[in-house]
């Protein structure tokens, strides 16, 4: 198909695509395979989880002089695929007094599906409708009918395992066979099954079979977080960005750090973006029939505040002023357990796919709880590779448990009896973490700092975001939750339990990595910056398709929802086109 | 000794050397620091790596003690070697580079160390004889009964031990010591049966479908 009608190398493209992770890769990818000439813009470096030079994966701690601890190169530490991380040299961003907000940024082809457990849940059918629901928050403009045809080609495109569970509000795809638990996911299921909380497989996308020629399948090291080599894990870079260069209809370029969206004065349209290459420092523009946003939550919200123009003098699209309002991150909180009689292990090879094979979705009614949305619980365990951290606080853990001699054991310790220590009760651990649906508030948001800017003169981000009452009890009844489940299973809960006095565990804001709802879409273009195709009200060639527009997230981890709604938008896209409406 | 071959040597110098496997008895010679770069590094880590290891940290008396300390934390045993053996000194001084703020704590608490045993002993840590060692450890090794006079040398023993255990079971040898049977492909059928009965645990007949 050659829709678009350009044979050479375009001075004009088509669609210029702001960032590459999910939602910039799922539009390249579609676009570019629609004929589109396509322009790709990635603030970071080339990555290709194939390519020997970029590898992690299989690599034994000891290659790594710090054991695989966290730099300021790479939060999550060495063997991660994810560049950057929690802070980046010279892109400095701040949070009003009195705020938190943390905000991991990963500049590379991919973006952040480098640094992703690979969660891949389906918003179900209240999810977009709780404002109506519950009286509190708002409804999204499109319901569960629109996006489900996207899940399912997201589905068998990608690939993902799980089980047809015919749960309302968890809807079913296409799965691929899941994995069976490991010895401590039966035992937590075994555990949480006695006192009425589920534990269904979880739904992830790795490949557990093979779905076409392109792609390999999972060969169970546990190590998706490195990126896969045999692309049975979905990365953008892998599955989308590289695919769509091979149409022979995308340019990308790489380091281009977008710093402005261009407007004709007179139409209002998008003409292009400016950049700067951050190889020589050169300011660059492309121009372009249709500018496609994908850069991140936030730094999508930025680059559209920063576009200020005399028509646009409040930023790109943001008559209604509620750009950067709305920025909602999952809720988290997490303990973990010693389990007594997982000590003495047989030993076998548990790695299994990267992360956990069992999960628990939301189970209950907030009608009769006292905090208005839900929750799903990951779990993490087993006799994983030891990397750096490993056996650190063994004072707290080795005086839970009887000697040889039946005698109570102290805390701490060294010699001969520590190493025997460390041996009995390696994979005798567990983790539970809940990720929960915050309410969106217009008090939270993110604005161009006034007084600042990045190495590269564009203003930075100033964040303003504190948790209300409603994640607090949310947050209260997960640790509630997470002990009743430890205690079913006979294991003891390590540490103190969190309580009133530290918001009961609750991470801070944006620590969790799922920030949504800066530039949200809506049917009013007096609340809402874009109408229910992604697509700006009052510009009519300029689209998101990152989770900026989402109007909330459930509490379902959002990455299969971007590539689903950025693979709407697309069609969409593609439709104006063939209509000429764009 | 030059500082080097501290590094190399402290596991030979100090105690339980009946414990040792031959091999290790026999001294080499010392190597410099040869930077090797770790798998699938960027451009700036590459630069920041080399640059972490060309720098000193320790000074060779305080290696020497490190030294001794890591080997009490984690001595040669019937199944595995030491923590000397498993380079665990040269490890908690490229972290003292990577991450400063390990510096002061470790560099200060190996003072106090030294303090501590002049102050019972009249002589420095590696001075004194291993039951002499031993009697310190063992007031510093257990937070909860420790008496507070010494609670400064609790938390540096406590990071002593973080370091050192982790420094340990990250290798070659920690894996063996461990029994680690991963990081290898394979295909993942399920727990042993063995080890389901053992726990009277069973798969969900979801399990056996063909997907």
């Amino acid at each position: 198909m050659d829709l678009f009608g350009i044979k050479e190398a375009p001075k004009v493209y088509d669609v210029v695509i702001v960032g590459s992770g999910a939602g910039g890769g799922m539009a390249a990818y579609q676009l570019a395979k629609a004929g589109a000439k396509v322009c790709l813009l990635e603030a970071g470096g080339y990555f290709d989880p194939a390519d020997p030079k970029y590898i992690t994966q299989m690599k034994n701690p000891w290659e790594s002089p710090r054991r695989g601890a966290s730099t300021p190169l790479r939060s999550f530490g060495d063997y991660d695929a994810a560049w950057g991380g929690w802070q980046l040299d010279g892109e400095p961003y701040e949070a009003v007094e009195g705020t938190k907000f943390g905000w991991f940024r990963s500049r590379m082809l991919g973006g952040r599906t480098n640094h992703w457990g690979r969660i891949s849940m389906r918003f179900g059918p209240d999810d977009f409708k709780r404002g109506s629901m519950t009286g509190i928050g708002d409804d999204w403009p499109i319901g569960y009918e629109d996006l489900s045809p996207y899940y399912d080609k997201v589905d068998k495109f990608i690939g993902l395992f799980g089980t047809k569970e015919g749960m309302y509000n968890e809807p079913d795809g296409h799965f691929l066979p899941p994995p069976k638990p490991r010895l401590h996911e039966l035992m937590i299921k075994k555990g949480a099954g006695n006192i009425n909380i589920p534990v269904i497989p979880s739904r992830m996308a790795m490949l557990t079979k093979p779905i076409n020629d392109s792609r390999g399948s999972c060969f169970y090291c546990g190590q998706c977080g490195r990126a896969c080599q045999a692309y049975a894990d979905f990365s953008s870079s892998s599955v989308l960005c590289i695919p769509a260069m091979k149409t022979g209809n995308m340019t990308l370029i790489n380091n281009a750090m977008v710093k402005e969206v261009h407007t004709d004065p007179n139409t209002g349209l998008c003409t292009g973006v400016s950049y700067v290459n951050k190889m020589d420092l050169k300011d660059y523009q492309i121009n372009a029939k249709i500018v496609v946003l994908a850069a991140s939550t936030c730094e999508t919200a930025r680059l559209m505040l920063n576009s200020k123009s005399s028509r646009f003098q409040n930023g790109l699209a943001n008559e209604s002023g509620v750009i950067g309002k709305y920025l909602n991150d999952s809720t988290g909180a997490s303990r973990s357990a010693f389990i007594p009689s997982l000590m003495d292990r047989k030993r076998y090879n548990e790695d299994g796919v990267g992360g956990m094979h069992v999960y628990t979705p939301w189970w209950l009614d907030n009608k009769t709880l006292d905090f208005p949305r839900g929750y799903h619980i990951e779990y993490g365990g087993g006799m994983g590779m030891p990397g750096y951290g490993f056996g650190m606080g063994i004072q707290s853990k080795n005086n839970l448990y009887k000697d040889a001699n039946g005698n109570p054991k102290r805390g701490g310790g060294y010699g001969a009896g520590l190493k025997e220590d460390i041996r009995r009760t390696y994979g005798a651990y567990i983790g539970m973490a809940g990720r929960g649906e915050p309410i969106p508030l217009e008090s939270n948001y993110c604005e161009i700092d006034p007084n600042k800017v990045d190495k590269f003169g564009i203003p930075t981000l100033r964040f303003n975001y504190k948790w209300s009452d409603n994640e607090i009890k949310q947050a209260k009844h997960m640790q509630d939750t997470f002990e009743q489940i430890i205690h079913s299973m006979g294991g003891i809960a390590l540490g103190k339990k969190p309580d009133a006095s530290n918001n009961y565990g609750l991470a801070q804001p944006g620590e969790i990595i799922h920030e949504v709802g800066t530039v949200r879409m809506g049917n009013d273009p007096k609340k809402s910056a874009l109408n229910k195709w992604q697509q700006a009200h009052n510009v009519k060639n300029l689209f998101v398709v990152d989770a900026a527009p989402f109007v909330s997230q459930g509490d379902k981890n959002v990455t299969w929802t971007i590539l689903a709604s950025s693979w709407r938008t697309s069609d969409y896209i593609i439709d104006l086109k063939k209509t000429n409406q764009i | 000794m030059k500082r080097r071959d501290t590094l190399k040597a402290i596991s030979l110098s100090t105690f339980g050397l009946a414990a040792l496997p031959t091999s290790a008895m026999v001294p080499e010679a010392p190597v410099p620091k040869v930077f090797k770069p770790g798998p699938g590094r960027t451009a700036e880590e590459l630069v920041r790596d080399k640059m972490l290891s060309q720098q000193v940290f320790f000074k060779p008396d305080e290696l020497l003690t490190l030294g001794i300390l890591c080997d009490i934390i984690v001595p040669a045993d019937k199944v595995s070697g030491s923590a000397t053996q498993a380079g665990v000194p040269a490890f908690i001084e490229f972290m003292c580079n990577d991450q400063p703020s390990n510096q002061t704590p470790l560099r200060g608490g190996l003072r106090w160390l030294n303090n501590y045993s002049i102050k019972l002993f009249g002589k420095r840590f590696s001075e004194i004889t291993p039951s002499q060692r031993i009697e310190i450890v063992e007031q510093i090794a257990y937070p909860n009964e420790a008496k507070s006079e010494v609670s400064q040398g609790v938390a540096f023993f406590s990071k002593v031990r973080d370091l050192t255990v982790t420094g340990f079971y990250t290798t070659k040898m920690g894996f063996q010591d461990l029994d680690y049977k991963g990081n290898t492909p394979n295909v993942w059928d399920g727990v042993p049966q063995d080890v389901l009965d053992k726990y009277g645990l069973k798969y969900d007949p979801l399990y056996f479908k063909e997907g």
